[in-house]
This record gives structure tokens, sequence and C-alpha cells, in this order.
């Protein structure tokens, strides 16, 4: 019997390892041959553990799973009581279009040949047709722009260190993902890390890079050692190294673990701690394109934008082009997360409205309670309310409604949030991470905090106080970790004034 | 851990220094495997580090207590990392935060009374569609609650 279940870090949260072990040990008890597969996450995370069993060559799902309901497994996967018919069939799968996360739950991770059967290495092999400036000038075609957070295109972004002249250039991958409500990055390297490998790979080609670098978070520790063992592999069977493939042109690259801090997510600041310094975010200019890594001309794209350069290369610029809404060109994948009936991961062309995804897709609260707000973007993103619900996803769109697509995670309160915490929360999170470079970062999180509690004493005056300092903080910040948390501060304070005492002062 | 003399943990140090030797920006890979090693930055191994790296021992230091994950003294005999932040609060991660420092008897960010468990904060393990999200001794859970939470501790005689 062939069964395939995820060893994504959720699955595994939610306890896939129980049921790997109860799959083992009822296999050998009925004598049954196993070929047991893990592989990444669909996405379905309220689904997982989800188990998937070939029937008449179609894979179905079985889940969630738990070790007790293994035995009926063996039974006939089709009459199990979690039965949910095939995978494919599944809404939640038909409704997606995936293109960066195709591989992802489908194969097994550290497969270089399941890899390849699934149109893996089709894109590297045409970009070491191609030159640089042609390999530079797809990705611009394609409208991809970066998936960190600010959106800027990565084919300008590319061309800059194309042209740049030095001796060495870097590609630096962003896996720092410190965002709340985001986790595209970890299951995609968890899931598919040759897609990565092979991405970073097609940007050393296009800007004359021969090393990269992944800077991965140290809270992921499953990805980091995915990662790990995927570069080895990568390593043995010529896809890195002195001749990519072949083709007499170089690049090889490791993974370095973070050290928990937020801050190091902002690409100057992650710089700082790849060459083994404080995470201080540097001015700009220079930009990293021109001085990154060690002084050297560096492309630092997160790990979804690398990971969706193969696609764009199996499938051309402008097949992917062809997707989105806007300037926001292609599919983003969406993290779902918070009280949220379903949550997870997906994957859809830009130009979906807010109110589509959170009632429809996701299914509203876990709680059955009324959507209160979605903090769109992480901590850094405004929340956002029901009467916005009509915004289509996309950076300008969401931008317009004084939102922010970030990394492109949503996170989902019921109406029994506490927005003045959230707002205190916000805060305070930007006093523990900020790097201490600039004062209204590091001063005025520290105050706002205070502020918050003033408000939260019942001090209502205190509000104007705290608009000031948010201001202050945006205009005056070096980066936008000081810059952009006031984000959910203000927009809380907009949409439910009444829980910062405004309701109070003005009835009094 | 017994036969932990000064000789053998001045081994272990260089072993670790000559492991990264000629590697690019070493330090916070030499970091974490001290630190792996020792169960913290030991001050002792601060003048060494600095040394083989052509760096001022302040220097080190300013790394070592810029980054959340660097100890200076290691930590209690189970770790326990509750996540504080905003898709795990949606899900009621205030209330197990809660439940952990009164099961600890120690608040978070500290370690309890004999070293039994060190308690700490986290923002975010990627696990935001199943919170809250908790890691003990490098285990992570989701859905989190104070039962499961005591189970976990329980399990591992904490
Ligand atoms: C405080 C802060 C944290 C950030 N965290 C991340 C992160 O975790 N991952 C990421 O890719 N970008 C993050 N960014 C954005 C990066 O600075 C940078 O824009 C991005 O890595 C560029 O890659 P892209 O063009 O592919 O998006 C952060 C920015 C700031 C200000
Ligand atoms: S917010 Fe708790 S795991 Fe992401």
């Amino acid at each position: 019997m062939k069964v395939w279940l995820p060893r994504d870090a959720a699955a595994k949260a939610l306890g896939a390892e129980a049921v790997a072990a109860a799959l083992e040990a009822e296999a050998a008890r009925r004598g049954v041959a196993l070929e047991l597969v893990r592989t990444g996450s669909r996405g379905m995370v309220w689904l997982e553990p989800l188990a998937e069993v070939e029937i008449d060559g179609a894979r179905h799902a079985v889940g969630p799973m738990t070790a007790a309901d293994v035995p009926a497994l063996f039974d006939g996967a089709a009459a199990h009581p979690k039965a949910l018919g095939p995978v494919e069939a599944l809404d939640w799968m038909r409704a997606q279009t995936r293109l960066t996360f195709a591989r992802c739950g489908v194969i097994d991770p550290l497969s270089l040949s399941d890899y390849a059967a699934h149109g893996g290495l089709a894109g590297l092999r045409r970009a070491l047709g191609m030159a640089p400036a042609e390999i530079v000038a797809e990705v611009t075609e394609s409208g991809l722009r970066g998936r960190g957070g600010a959106g800027f295109p990565t084919g300008l972004k590319w061309k800059t260190v194309l042209e740049a002249e030095a001796p060495q250039k870097y590609i630096v991958c962003n896996a720092d993902e410190g965002d709340s409500g985001t986790f595209a990055d970890r299951m995609l390297m968890e899931g598919d890390p040759f897609t990565l490998i092979e991405g970073m790979a097609i940007a050393g080609l296009g800007v004359g890079a021969t090393r990269g670098y992944v800077y991965l978070r140290s809270e992921y520790p499953d990805a980091i050692e995915v990662m790990e063992a995927a570069v080895r592999l990568a390593r043995e069977a010529g896809l890195l190294g002195e001749s990519v493939l072949g083709s007499g042109r170089a690049f090889d690259m490791e993974i370095r673990a973070g050290a928990g801090a937020y801050v190091c997510g902002e690409e100057t600041s992650l710089l700082n701690s790849l060459e083994g310094k404080r995470g201080i975010v540097r001015a700009k200019p220079p930009l990293p394109a021109i001085e990154g890594l060690f002084g050297r001309p560096t492309v630092v794209n997160n790990v979804l934008s690398l990971a969706t350069v193969p696609v764009i290369f199996e499938k051309g610029a402008a097949f992917y082009a062809d997707f989105g809404l806007g300037r926001s060109r292609g599919t983003i994948p969406l993290q779902i997360a918070g009280n949220v009936a379903r949550g997870g991961l997906f994957e859809t062309a830009f130009g979906m409205p807010l109110g589509r995804i959170v009632e429809e897709i996701a299914g509203g609260t876990a709680s059955g309670r009324p959507v209160k707000a979605v903090q769109v973007g992480g901590p850094l993103g405004a929340y956002m309310v029901p009467a916005q619900f009509d915004t289509p996803f996309g950076y300008e769109e969401v931008d317009g409604a004084g939102g922010l697509v970030g990394h492109a995670g949503l996170t989902v309160f019921d109406d029994g949030a506490d927005m003045l915490e959230m707002a205190r929360f916000a805060m305070e999170f930007c006093a523990v991470e900020s790097c201490g470079k600039c004062t209204p970062c590091r001063i005025g999180a520290v105050r706002g905090v205070e502020t918050l509690e003033r408000v939260r004493a019942g001090d209502a005056a205190a509000v104007g106080l705290l608009e000031d300092l948010c201001e202050t903080m945006s205009a005056g910040s070096l980066c936008a970790l000081g810059g952009f948390a006031p984000f959910p501060v203000t927009s809380a304070l907009k949409h439910f004034p009444e829980e910062f005492g405004a309701a109070r002062e003005a009835a009094e | 851990m017994a036969l932990d003399t000064t000789e053998t943990r001045h081994a272990r140090l260089e072993a670790i220094l000559d492991a990264h030797a000629g590697r690019e920006g070493p330090l916070l890979p030499i970091l974490h495997d001290v630190q792996a090693a020792f169960g913290c930055v030991p001050a002792e191994t601060i003048p060494r580090i600095a040394d083989r790296l052509n760096l001022t021992r302040a220097e080190v230091h300013g790394v070592v207590s810029f980054y959340h994950d660097f100890r200076d003294e290691p930590a209690g005999r189970v770790v326990v990392k509750i996540c504080r932040a905003e898709a795990c609060k949606a899900v009621g991660s205030d209330a197990l935060a809660a439940a952990a420092e009164a099961r600890c008897g120690v608040a978070m960010g500290g370690t309890a009374p004999g070293g039994a468990v060190t308690l700490e904060p986290v923002y975010c393990l990627g696990l935001c569609a199943c919170g809250p999200a908790a890691m003990v001794d490098g285990e992570i859970l989701g859905r989190m609650d104070a039962a499961r939470l005591d189970a976990a501790l329980t399990e591992r005689g904490a």
C-alpha cells in the first residue's frame, strides 16, 4: 500500500509523527508492504495530518488523521470515515492556481527524480541556453514583484546587479519570514526545496553571481534540515557546484541560520547578520544591489520570489504575466491564519476580493462568530474590516484601501478581539525587535506602549498623543519596522475608536 | 558531561573554531555551535572567539547580546516557547501564556527556581493556521491548550 503523509511542520505539530508510527506498526501487524512517502503539505492545515492513498491511479485524501484512524485506512481508504475523495477534486484545491506551489505536497521533497518528473529543472535548462541579459529580461517581462513585502520589481533589481561590475556577486535568499500569519516560505522550503535552489541558480546565471546564501530563521528547524539536505543532494547531482548541470557555469550556495531577531528580515540588517555583525539596519543608499554582502553587488530576494522563477522559465514570462490584476502579475500564495475555519495556504491569481478569501475560501472564523478584523501583511500591516472586503487582493488595490499586501498573510480575528490590546502589542513587538539604530523606532515604540497603557487606564486624552507619536515614527524611522509599526495601531484606532475611549470622551 | 573539564571545554571550542575556519562571515554559525555544545555562549569563550576572528571582545559580545537566541547562562532542563504573535493571539495564546506561567511557576522570559523549566516568548513559529503554537524542547506543537502543555511537561518530568 502506498501512503503519502506530510512531514511539514504544521502537520507534525498536529500529530503527523504519531500517525506515521501507527502506519508502520499497523502495516507490520498485518504483514502488508507499506510504501510511506513523506511529502510537504497541500496547505489545508485544518485537515492536517492529511494522509493520501492511491485508488485507481488517483490520490485520495483522508483526514485529519490520528493514530486511532490508521487501522481503518488498511480496510479500504475509500470507505474510511474520514475519506474526503480525490485530493485534486477538493474545493480548496480546485479553486487555486498553483504555480509556485505546484509540487508542494505532491512530491517527496528530497527526491530529485520526483522533482524532475514534475517539471523541475526545465526552467534552469532553458535559462542555461540564454544570455544573462535575456534571463533578466524574462523575469522583467513576467511582471514578478518581490514577495517579501515591498513588491519591488524583481527584474529591475536583477538588472542593477547584472550591470554592476565586481569580482564577486551574491544571491541572498531572505528566508527570515518573521511576520505573524505567514508560513509560505516555510512550507515551500519543507515541501519543495529544489524549487528554491533552482530559482537561486537561475538568478546566479542571470546576474553573474556564483555564490548564494539562504538566511533561514532559527525558529524553523525543520526547514533548515530539509534545505541543508537538499543543497547536499543538489551538489552531489551536479545541480550546484563548479559546473551547473554540466554547463561550465558555476553556482553554489549554503544555508545560514538566523538567531531570533525579527529585524534581520529587513534586507540590510540581514546582510549585516550574514557578515557576522549585529543585525543593525544600514542606511540606503547604497542599495544592496550595488553594495550588498561584504560590499559586493547582491540580489536579496524573498523565498517566494526566487521559488517562482523556475515556473516562469519553464512556462514562459507571458504565461505567468497572464494571471493577475493591474500591476500585480501572476499568482500570490495567500496564507490564511488566526481565527479561521479553514486556515492554510491558498495560491491564486492576484485580484481576488478580500471578503471572498476570508468568507468563502477560509469559511469565516473558527469560533463561528462574526469576523471583526483581518490583519493583512503581518505585524506591520493594517487591520482591515468587513466594510473593506470588496478590496481586490493586489499591491496597489490593498494600498489604496490603507493596507499592505506584505508577505500576503491574512490573520483573522472574531468579534472577541481586543483591538486596544492588539495595538499595544504592535508597539510592544516593535520595541522588543527594534535594532536600536534610529530614535523614532527605538524610543517611539516604548512610548507607544506606555501611551496605550494610559488609554487602557482611561486617559482618553492620550489618544491624541498616540496619533502624534505614530506620525513621528512613520515619518522618521530608518526602515519599515518603525515606519510601518504604526499601521496596525492607527487602523485599529480608525475602525474601532470606541475601544480607545474616544466614544467615552465624546459622550462626556 | 562528568568529563567536562576545562581542557575538554577548551578543546571543544577549538574544534568548533577550526571547523569554521575560512568561511565567509563565520560568527553566527560559530555562536550557534558554541551554544549547542555548552548550552549557552559562556563568557570565557568570547576572548578566544574574538582572537580567532580578528575581532574585539566588545564586537563579539555585541553580537551575542543582539540576538534573542544566544544565552549567557544555560537554560532550564526543559525549554518551553510560547508563540505570542498576532495569529496565535487571535486563538487564545494570551490565556495559554498565563496558564504556562502558572504551571511553570515563572514569568515569561525566566527560568523556574531549581532550573526545571525555562519559559520564553517566541514571535511566530510559522504555525499560524493551527495556533496557539508552542515548542517544548524543540518539539513543535499546534492547537495548544493548558491541558496539553501540562501533559508535555509532565512527560518530560517537569
Ligand atoms: C522589519 C522588516 C522585516 C522584514 N522581514 C522580511 C522577511 O522576513 N522576509 C522577506 O523576504 N522580506 C522581509 N522584509 C523585506 C526586505 O527588506 C526586502 O524588501 C526583501 O527581502 C526583498 O526581497 P523581494 O524583493 O523578493 O521581496 C522585511 C522588511 C522589514 C523592514
Ligand atoms: S503567530 Fe503563532 S505561529 Fe505564527
